[in-house]
């Protein structure tokens, strides 16, 4: 994991200084509402229904143990003893008070943690695959790659007022983790025909209001062209990118307005006028990449029959390795996901004792590391498959081990009404309902893959329009009702959700999930998935059942 | 009115002569429209003649005039109007402009920092009383990750 140099901490440390100098200067009244709107924003800083919200990077998802602790003492000390997870692999603080912010941040900082740029119109965290590194599927490690983009994105003084916000995920693997293709720009590491690897550039992705898949702007980047090729894309976007509607400002609307040719020919253009300048140093790329060196794998890892015991004589914990745990490239040892999505606890959240907890359990047994996923849940990369069984069992007194990942309960979920000033409707809530109707863990476990996805607006924070089932609050005339879409997917086979028919209301919303998972059940065929069911059948089974219920 | 120029607070004389207002001795800026319409007629004023420039406006159409300009001034219709930085990047790192870019209209003392790194080196504040502050603010870090253009 990258470790800060002197460089790293002088700025993360400066960048304090300054907030806190803002922060001062605006409880004195100095600095507008307006102006230190925007100086909060871009260091994490939201003003929500209850209390400021303070968002944290979490640089492409990954957290080390004294990271964890960090989080855990502020939960305790400047929050209500709970921290929330996020789609982007970033970490929420719901309860902040605005004149401790700049004590948050310096806590942060001592542990290499920032918010800087987690918000605003600028250059967001960089998100990745929560396997990245370890997966069995994977091309080469993006996570070098993501750290030179955080750099880079990082106070970078030209585009720190774009048109809107800008998200950059990169994926090293196969399969698609980290919904590349719905962001502004994704980034894949790809083989060419020469056997080298470079980068796969999609730009216009995004969800939101208006959900579009990412297009393919370049098939082929050399890796030493990765940042001047970003910054010519970006140079573009800020001189171009519509500034008098906010809904219509992301990159996408510029690139579907001027179409992909003409936004391309644009980019190319100010790209040869600026690639022999920002050549990436082979030094520095070597530099990075030797912090992401594999730990010290064990070579015997694979041997002995304890695991496999185990399987055979505790159903309970086989039905976890099977649910829960990931195949890795090393022979012996499994990456293993913590589910945040416990039935009686909201989507993502954590608590300080699991926080505490979790930091010990990655010292014992995942070489101090932790990831956040783009679904909300954790991972503990790098664990033996001998270990899985004490881990198994600490994790379940924990409640991090529901063995639901990628199913029904698995659900991402935005904080909606109960927290956000923009939800139209409640989530958390419509979660826990959901929860309590599927709480028979073999029928989850019958319906097998599928993932639902709820936002309690329109801004779409949970990707509803990319999820199987797609869950999106809305409000008609004061009241909260749910728009249902099916079909949508963030993987490799990218597409957006199609609408069910009218919006649901509150009372009828769950019994709807429920309808739709029955018609799936009866009319699937042999191990047919619920998304290949409805790319066979489409719509209109689901629908002629859910408004006939109605 | 003073203003910072080169992380020094000075006395400035410069003013702006807009579109609709007659020309004046002394030192003037002007709009890029007017520019490109009277050109002819300002190259031959005594004054020394600034160009103002607005976000939507494009560098590109002053690059050939640029060795003629002392002063560009960009202009801030609305602070998080982004686009003057990369105005500014584009002056000094594509067309090698070596005049003066000076920051007017409405922008922040906070973004002074940034405007500095993208080559802006003077900067007239809505409030004169800010100067200070926004000066100090070029100090607020010693380290970055991109290279700077000055």
């Amino acid at each position: 994991m990258y470790q800060y140099n002197d460089t790293d901490q002088t700025l993360v440390d400066q960048r304090v200084a300054q907030f806190r100098r803002q922060t001062k200067s605006f409880l004195k009244g100095d600095i507008s509402d307006d102006q230190f709107r925007a100086l909060r924003l871009m260091n994490g800083v939201y003003i929500q229904t209850h209390a400021p919200m303070l968002r944290i990077a979490g640089p492409y998802g990954l957290l080390n143990a004294r990271q964890l602790r960090k989080l855990a003492h502020i939960a305790r000390t400047y929050d209500k003893n709970y921290c929330h997870f996020t789609t982007r692999q970033n970490v929420q603080f719901n309860w902040p008070q605005l004149e401790k912010i700049p004590d948050i941040l310096e806590e942060l900082a001592s542990v290499q943690m920032h918010a800087i740029q987690t918000s605003g119109n600028c250059l967001r965290n960089t998100s990745s695959d929560h396997l990245a590194g370890v997966c069995i599927d994977e091309i080469e490690d993006p996570r070098p790659y993501c750290e030179i983009i955080r750099q880079w994105t990082t106070l970078h003084p030209e585009f720190a007022y774009l048109p809107r916000k800008f998200k950059i995920a990169v994926s090293g693997a196969k399969l698609d983790r980290a919904a590349t293709q719905f962001h502004d720009i994704g980034l894949h590491l790809v083989n060419n025909d020469a056997g080298e690897t470079g980068f796969r550039v999609l730009v216009g992705g995004g969800l939101g209001r208006t959900p579009v898949i990412g297009q393919v702007i370049k098939p082929y980047l050399e890796k030493k062209h990765l940042l001047s090729y970003l910054e010519a894309i970006l140079r573009i976007y800020n001189l171009f990118g519509r500034r008098d509607n906010k809904y219509k400002a992301r990159i996408k609307i510029l690139v579907k307005e001027s179409g992909l040719e003409k936004f391309s020919e644009l980019v190319e253009k100010e790209w040869q006028l600026i690639r022999d300048n920002l050549e990436l140093d082979s030094d520095y790329i070597t530099t990075v990449k030797a912090q992401f060196a594999p730990p010290a794998y064990e070579t015997d890892a694979a041997q002995g029959s304890r695991f496999t015991q185990h399987q055979l004589e505790n159903q309970t914990f086989a039905t976890w390795v099977k649910y829960n745990t990931a195949d890795h490239k090393i022979p012996g040892y499994r990456a293993v996901f913590l589910s945040l999505k416990a039935p009686d606890s909201p989507p993502g959240d954590m608590t300080d004792t699991q926080l505490d907890a979790v930091a010990d359990l990655a010292d014992l047994y995942s070489f101090g590391e932790i990831r956040s996923t783009h679904r909300q849940n954790l991972v503990l990369a790098d664990v033996k498959q001998a270990d899985l069984f004490p881990l198994w069992q600490q994790l379940d007194t924990l409640k991090l081990a529901t063995a639901n990942i990628g199913t029904a309960t698995d659900m991402i979920c935005c904080p909606g009404l109960d927290f956000c000033s923009l939800a139209n409707a409640g989530s958390i809530g419509i979660a826990k309902e959901i929860n309590e109707a599927l709480d028979d863990l073999d029928y989850i476990h019958d319906i097998g893959e599928i993932k639902i996805n709820m936002s309690g607006c329109m801004n779409g924070c949970a990707h509803q329009s990319v999820g199987h089932i797609g869950i999106l609050g809305v409000d008609k005339k004061g009241a909260e009702w749910y728009q249902l879409t099916l079909g949508g997917s963030s993987e490799n086979e990218a597409a957006i959700g199609e609408r069910l028919g009218p919006a649901v209301a509150k009372d009828q919303i769950t019994q709807a999930i429920t309808t739709i998972l029955d018609v799936y059940i009866k009319q699937r065929l042999d191990d047919e998935s619920f998304l290949n069911m409805v790319k066979r059948v489409g719509i209109t089974p689901f629908k002629e059942q859910v408004y006939a219920d109605n | 009115m003073q203003i910072i120029k080169d992380k020094q607070i000075i006395d400035d004389s410069w003013s702006y002569v807009a579109d609709d207002a007659e020309l004046k001795d002394g030192d003037i800026s002007v709009s890029l429209a007017r520019w490109k319409k009277d050109k002819q007629q300002l190259l031959k004023s005594t004054s020394k003649i600034g160009v103002r420039i607005g976000p939507a406006d494009s560098v590109e159409d002053i690059a050939a005039d640029l060795k003629d300009i002392p002063l560009i001034e960009l202009d801030f219709p609305a602070f998080a109007d982004g686009r003057i930085f990369s105005h500014a990047w584009l002056l000094r790192g594509r067309y090698n402009y070596q005049g003066e870019i000076r920051a007017t209209g409405h922008f922040m003392p906070d973004q002074v920092f940034y405007l500095s790194r993208v080559g802006i080196n003077a900067f007239s504040l809505e409030k004169t009383e800010d100067l200070p502050a926004a000066l100090s603010t070029l100090n607020d870090f010693s380290v970055n990750y991109q290279k700077s253009i000055c």
